[in-house]
C-alpha cells in the first residue's frame, strides 16, 4: 500500500516536472567566465521565462578548441547538443554534414532579412535556409593608443603604416615599447591580418585572402606585405613571445607601451582599469584601414532533433538571441557591437559607435571584409595554414619572398 | 659534518627549492590582491594575504553560465575517480596475478601488447571511443567516462601488480596446490595478505593520472558532471578583459590539493611499496 | 587450467578493440580525405605526402627527438643521483622526498601559468637574477625560438625526476648490503662499488624508469599547451599537439591520423627491441 502511494507521488510529480524537461535546449559554448559569463546567464534567464530550461555544456580554451573536439566526439556518438557556438565557414561545412536544423521560420517571422545586414545573415543560412543565430559583431582591425606616451613621444597617431613606422620609432627612441604584443599565433595573425587590409585594400584582402586567388596572391602586394610585417618586429619588446592579449593591453593601460593592434575586446580591459575612452585611451582604426571594417561574428547553430519539445525550444533560443534585449545586454558585456541594425546606440560608448558606423558605411564602400585570423574567411584548413606561415615568419628572421613563397605553398597544401 | 656531506646537503636544499618553485609562486599569487600582482614582483610574499581568492574559486567564480565555483566539480571528479581507480586496481592485481603465477602460452605476448598498446597517444582514441560508448549506450555519463578510465589504466595497474608478484616464490604457490588450494584461494590467501604496499603504489598513481585528467573528462563527460580539470580549465580561460590570477592559482590549487595530499601523506607508503618489489623487472 | 584465461579476456578483449581496433581504425582514416569528421573516401597516402611537406610538423617531429632524448636521460641522471645522495642516511629525509615527488601530483593545467612566469624574461628567474645586482644575465629561452623547446625540458624534468628518484630510491633500498660490504671488503671505492655492483642491480629499475618516462614523453602535450602554446610561432610544437590542432581545429582529420600513424611506429621502431629484449632477460633470470 504504501508502496503504490510512494509510486503515485513520483507519478504525479513527474508530470508535473516533465513539461519542462522536455523543453530545453542543451548549450555547447566557450564563453566561461566575467563578462560574457554573465551575458549568457541573461539568456539563460530569458530562456527560463519562456519555459526552456537551460543545461549548460561550457568548455573553454584556445578561442573554442576544446569545444570544437567535444563537438566533434558528440557529432560522431549521434548525440550533439542541441545548439553549439559554431561560426564562419565552420557553419557551412557542418551544414553539408547534415547536423543542421532550419530555423528558417522564426526567421521569417521575426524579419531575419530585414535586421541583418547581408555579409551576417549570407554566413547564417546553408542553402538560403537559417542555420544559425548571431550574436554579435566585432571589429578586429583597433588599433589603441596610450595618448600620453604619444604626448611625452612627441608622436601622432599613425594613419598609414608608412607613417607607423616614423612614429614608432619616435616612441621607441623616447623609451617607450612602441607596440605592446602578445607572441601567440593567434595573435601574430591578427596584426597580420590588419597588415594585409591596410597595405594590400579591401579588394586585394578580399582577392587573396577569403577568395584565395592565386593571382592575387602572387602579386606584388603581397611582397610588400610581409615587408611590413617583417618591419613590425623590432618595435615590439623581446618578451613578448607567449604573453597573453590582456597582459598586452595592460602594457598600454599603464602607459609602459603606446599601442596595441587587437579586436574590440580589448575594451573590456580599459574598463576594468577604469579608463575612459577618448581621454585615458584612443581607439582608431589599424594604420590604414579606416575605411575598412575585418569582422568577428559569433553565433549559435542548431542542430537537428527529432524531438517537436526540443525543436521548439530551439527555436525559442534562436529568438531570443536576435532580441534587442540580449543583443544589448551581451554587446555592452563582450564589446562588439549588435549583430542586429538599428537598435537604440544610447548605452554604448563612443568606440562602438565608431564601430557601428564603419560597419554601416563599409558595407556599403565594400570595405567590409571577413577576418581571416577569426575563422571568418576561409575554412579552418585554410585558415590553420595562414596562422602557420603568419607566425612562423614573425617570429624568425624570414625574408619577405621566403615568406610568401611559403604562404602561397601552404595555402595551395590546404586547399 | 664532513665536506662530503655538508656538500650532499647543501645540493639536495638546492635541489628542493628548485622543486618548489612553482608551488611557491602560486601560493603567493593566490594571497595577493590583482594590484599586488600587476606590480609584478613574483616572489615577494604578500604585503597583507587574503584569502578572498581562495574563496571565491571554490565557491562563486563563473565557470559557465552557472557561478557556483569548482565546489559542485570537486564531487563530480570525486564520482568518477573512486570507481575507476578502484576497478582498475583491482583488475590490474587478477592480471598482474596470472601474468605473474599463472603463464599459459601467449601470456607474455598478451603482456607485451599491453604495455605497447598504452602507447597510442589518447587524442588518436577519442572519436572511435565516442562511437563506441554511444552503442553501449553509455554515451555522455559518467559510467562511461569511469569505463574509459578503466580500459586505459590497467596497462599500467597490470604491469605494476606482475612485477610485484613475480617476486614471489612459485615454490608458495606449488605447495599451496598441493593442499588442494584452488586459483582464488591462492590469491586470497596468499597474494593479498602481502599485497599492500603495490596496492598503495597503484591506488596513488591512478588517483594521480585519472583526478588531473582533462582529455577524457572534457569530452566523454556530459552536462552537470564535468570533472574538476574542465571547470578550472573553464575558470582560467577568458576571452574578455579582467583575468583574476589570484583566483586562477587559488583555483589551480584546490583542483589539486587531493593529489597534493595523497602524496604528502602516503609519500612514504609509495616508496616502500616501490621497494617491495615494483620496481623490480 | 582455464580460469587464468578467463580472468584475463576482459582485459584482452578491452585491448584488442581499445587500442589496437582504434590504431587500425586509424590507420584506414589516414587513407581518406576526410575533413571535418571521417568520411570513408580512400586516396592513398596523399595524407602522408601532405604531411611531410608540411614544415611544422618536421619541427615537432625534430623536437620530439630532442625533447625525448634529453627528457628521459635529464630525468634518470637527475633521479639516480637525488636518489643516492639522500640513500646517505640523510636527515629530514621524509621531507625532502616529498618535495621532489609533489611535482608528480600536479598536472600542467595547474602549474601552466607559474611555470609561465617563472620561465618569462620580464617576470621570473632573469629579473630575479638581475634583481639581485647581476644585470647582464640572461635567461630568455622561453622566447627564443632556437631554445623554446629545452624549457619544455625543463619542466619536464621537474614534473617526473622526482618519480625517477622514488624508484631509485627503493631500488637501492632493495639491494642486499651484504654485497656492498663485499665490495668495501675487496677495497672498492664508495665511486666503484655503485658503477660496479649497484647500479647494474638497478638495471630492472632502468628498464621501468625507460617504460615510464618514454610514455609520458610521447604524450607530453599540456605541457606544450600550458607553457608555449607551441611558439614562439610553432617551434616547440610536439607531434601530440600537432595531432590534435590538424585533426580536431582544422578540419584536416586525414593529416592528423597519419601523423599519428607516423608517432606509433616511431614509438614501435625504437622501444619493442627494448621492451623484447629486457623481458626476454629478465625470463631468463
Amino acid at each position: 500500500m504504501l508502496n503504490r502511494s510512494i509510486a503515485a507521488c513520483f507519478a504525479v510529480a513527474s508530470f508535473v516536472v516533465s513539461p519542462v524537461q522536455a523543453s530545453e535546449v542543451e548549450v555547447l559554448h566557450w564563453w566561461t567566465s566575467g563578462g560574457e559569463a554573465k551575458s549568457v546567464a541573461s539568456l539563460k534567464a530569458s530562456l527560463d521565462k519562456r519555459g526552456v530550461a537551460w543545461k549548460d555544456f561550457a568548455v573553454a580554451g584556445g578561442g573554442g578548441e576544446n569545444a570544437m573536439t567535444v563537438l566533434k566526439s558528440r557529432a560522431v556518438s549521434g548525440n550533439p547538443p542541441t545548439a553549439a557556438q559554431i561560426k564562419g565557414p565552420d557553419i557551412q561545412e557542418w551544414g553539408e554534414l547534415g547536423f543542421l536544423a532550419s530555423i528558417d521560420d522564426v526567421a521569417k517571422k521575426n524579419n531575419w532579412d530585414g535586421v541583418l545586414p547581408g555579409v551576417v545573415s549570407d554566413v547564417m543560412k546553408y542553402k538560403g535556409k537559417y542555420v544559425a543565430a548571431p550574436v554579435n559583431v566585432h571589429r578586429v582591425n583597433w588599433l589603441w593608443a596610450n595618448p600620453e606616451v604619444f604626448r611625452k613621444a612627441g608622436a601622432s597617431i599613425p594613419t598609414t603604416w608608412a607613417d607607423f613606422m616614423v612614429q614608432a620609432k619616435k616612441i621607441q627612441d623616447a623609451g617607450y615599447i612602441a607596440l605592446a604584443h602578445g607572441g601567440q599565433a593567434w595573435q601574430d595573425n591578427t596584426v597580420f591580418e590588419a597588415v594585409v587590409l591596410g597595405v594590400g585594400g579591401a579588394e586585394y584582402y578580399q582577392k587573396a585572402f577569403v577568395d584565395l586567388d592565386m593571382t592575387a596572391l602572387n602579386s606584388s602586394t603581397t611582397d610588400e606585405v610581409f615587408k611590413v610585417f617583417g618591419e613590425l618586429r623590432q618595435f615590439i619588446d623581446a618578451n613578448a613571445p607567449g604573453r597573453d592579449w590582456n597582459v598586452a593591453t595592460s602594457m598600454v593601460i599603464n602607459g609602459e607601451a603606446a599601442m596595441q593592434i587587437m579586436g574590440d575586446w580589448a575594451k573590456g580591459e580599459f574598463a576594468v582599469a577604469g579608463k575612459n575612452a577618448g581621454t585615458d585611451f584612443v581607439c582608431v582604426a589599424a594604420p590604414g584601414t579606416s575605411d575598412g571594417f575585418t569582422f568577428n561574428v559569433d553565433s549559435f547553430a542548431f542542430f537537428s532533433q527529432k524531438d517537436i519539445n526540443k525543436q521548439n525550444a530551439q527555436k525559442a533560443m534562436a529568438e531570443e538571441i536576435l532580441g534587442t534585449n540580449f543583443q544589448e545586454v551581451f554587446n555592452l558585456n563582450k564589446g562588439s557591437i549588435p549583430a542586429r541594425l538599428g537598435m537604440a546606440r544610447t548605452k554604448f560608448d563612443s568606440c562602438a559607435h565608431d564601430s557601428m558606423n564603419a560597419f554601416v558605411s563599409t558595407a556599403q564602400s565594400g570595405g567590409l571584409v571577413p577576418s581571416f585570423a577569426h575563422g571568418m574567411a576561409v575554412p579552418g584548413a585554410v585558415a590553420g595554414a595562414i596562422t602557420d606561415v603568419a607566425t612562423n615568419y614573425f617570429n624568425s628572421k624570414t625574408s619577405p619572398a621566403e615568406g610568401k613563397a611559403q604562404l602561397v605553398a601552404a595555402i595551395q597544401a590546404a586547399m | 659534518m664532513t665536506l662530503g656531506r655538508l656538500a650532499i646537503y647543501a645540493l639536495l636544499v638546492v635541489f628542493a627549492a628548485v622543486y618548489l618553485m612553482p608551488l611557491y609562486v602560486m601560493v603567493m599569487t593566490s594571497l595577493k590582491d590583482i594590484e599586488e600582482i600587476r606590480q609584478g614582483n613574483l616572489l615577494a610574499l604578500p604585503e597583507s594575504p587574503t584569502l578572498f581568492a581562495w574563496i571565491k574559486a571554490w565557491g562563486s567564480a563563473c565557470t559557465g553560465s552557472e557561478c557556483e565555483g569548482l565546489a559542485p566539480f570537486f564531487f563530480n571528479s570525486i564520482r568518477i575517480v573512486v570507481p575507476a581507480v578502484l576497478i582498475s586496481t583491482f583488475i590490474g592485481a587478477l592480471n598482474g596475478y596470472v601474468l605473474a603465477k599463472w603463464k599459459f602460452r601467449g601470456s607474455e605476448l598478451l603482456f607485451g601488447a599491453l604495455l605497447f598498446g598504452c602507447f597510442i597517444p589518447f587524442q588518436v582514441i577519442l572519436l572511435p571511443m565516442a562511437r563506441l560508448l554511444a552503442t553501449l549506450g553509455l554515451a555522455n555519463t559518467v559510467t562511461g567516462l569511469v569505463l574509459v578510465h578503466v580500459i586505459y589504466g590497467i596497462a599500467f595497474t597490470t604491469l605494476f601488480f606482475r612485477n610485484f608478484y613475480v617476486s614471489v616464490p612459485n615454490e608458495l604457490v606449488k605447495a599451496a596446490q598441493l593442499d588442494g588450494a584452488s586459483f582464488f584461494q591462492i590469491f586470497r590467501h596468499i597474494f593479498l595478505p602481502i599485497s599492500v604496499p603495490i596496492f598503495t603504489v597503484t591506488i596513488i598513481w591512478q588517483f594521480t593520472q585519472i583526478w588531473n585528467d582533462f582529455l577524457f573528462g572534457v569530452v566523454y563527460s556530459g552536462p552537470g558532471t564535468q570533472p574538476i580539470t574542465v571547470a578550472l580549465n573553464n575558470l582560467v580561460n577568458t576571452s574578455v578583459g579582467g583575468k583574476e590570477y589570484n583566483v586562477d592559482m587559488a583555483a589551480a590549487l584546490i583542483a589539486a590539493l587531493p593529489t597534493l595530499v595523497v602524496y604528502v601523506l602516503a609519500g612514504k607508503y609509495f616508496v616502500r611499496g616501490l621497494t617491495a618489489g615494483a620496481v623490480k623487472g | 587450467m582455464w580460469l587464468p584465461k578467463i580472468i584475463l579476456a576482459p582485459t584482452t578483449v578491452a585491448m584488442v578493440v581499445c587500442m589496437y581496433g582504434f590504431i587500425l581504425w586509424t590507420g584506414a582514416l589516414s587513407f581518406t580525405k576526410s575533413r571535418m569528421l571521417p568520411q570513408w573516401d580512400f586516396v592513398g597516402f596523399l595524407q602522408y605526402d601532405k604531411l611531410f611537406a608540411n614544415p611544422r610538423w618536421d619541427v615537432a617531429l625534430s623536437n620530439l627527438v630532442v625533447f625525448g632524448i634529453l627528457f628521459i636521460c635529464i630525468s634518470l641522471v637527475i633521479g639516480l643521483a637525488l636518489a643516492i645522495f639522500l640513500d646517505q642516511k640523510i636527515k629530514a629525509e621524509g621531507l625532502i622526498r616529498t618535495i621532489y615527488l609533489y611535482p608528480m601530483a600536479v598536472s600542467f593545467v595547474v602549474t601552466g601559468t607559474a611555470w609561465k612566469w617563472i620561465l618569462n624574461p620580464g617576470l621570473g628567474i632573469e629579473k630575479l637574477v638581475r634583481d639581485f645586482g647581476f644585470t647582464d644575465f640572461e635567461f630568455r629561452w622561453l622566447v627564443d625560438q632556437e631554445m623554446a623547446i629545452y624549457t619544455i625540458v625543463i619542466a619536464a624534468v621537474w614534473q617526473s625526476s622526482g618519480f625517477v628518484m622514488a624508484m631509485f630510491l627503493a631500488g637501492l633500498r632493495g639491494v642486499d648490503d651484504s654485497l656492498v660490504k663485499a665490495a668495501k671488503i675487496d677495497g672498492a671505492s664508495a665511486w666503484q662499488s655503485y658503477w660496479y655492483v649497484i647500479l647494474p642491480i638497478l638495471r630492472p629499475v632502468f628498464f621501468s624508469a625507460v617504460v615510464i618516462l618514454s610514455h609520458i614523453a610521447i604524450k607530453s602535450f599540456d605541457l606544450v599547451q600550458a607553457l608555449t602554446g607551441g611558439g614562439p610561432g610553432y617551434a616547440s610544437d610536439l607531434p601530440a599537439n600537432f595531432m590534435y590542432t590538424f585533426a580536431f581545429n582544422r578540419a584536416q582529420m586525414g593529416i592528423g591520423a597519419a601523423s599519428a600513424m607516423i608517432m606509433l611506429f616511431g614509438v614501435l621502431a625504437i622501444l619493442v627491441p627494448y621492451l623484447y629484449s629486457e623481458l626476454r632477460g629478465s625470463n631468463r633470470g
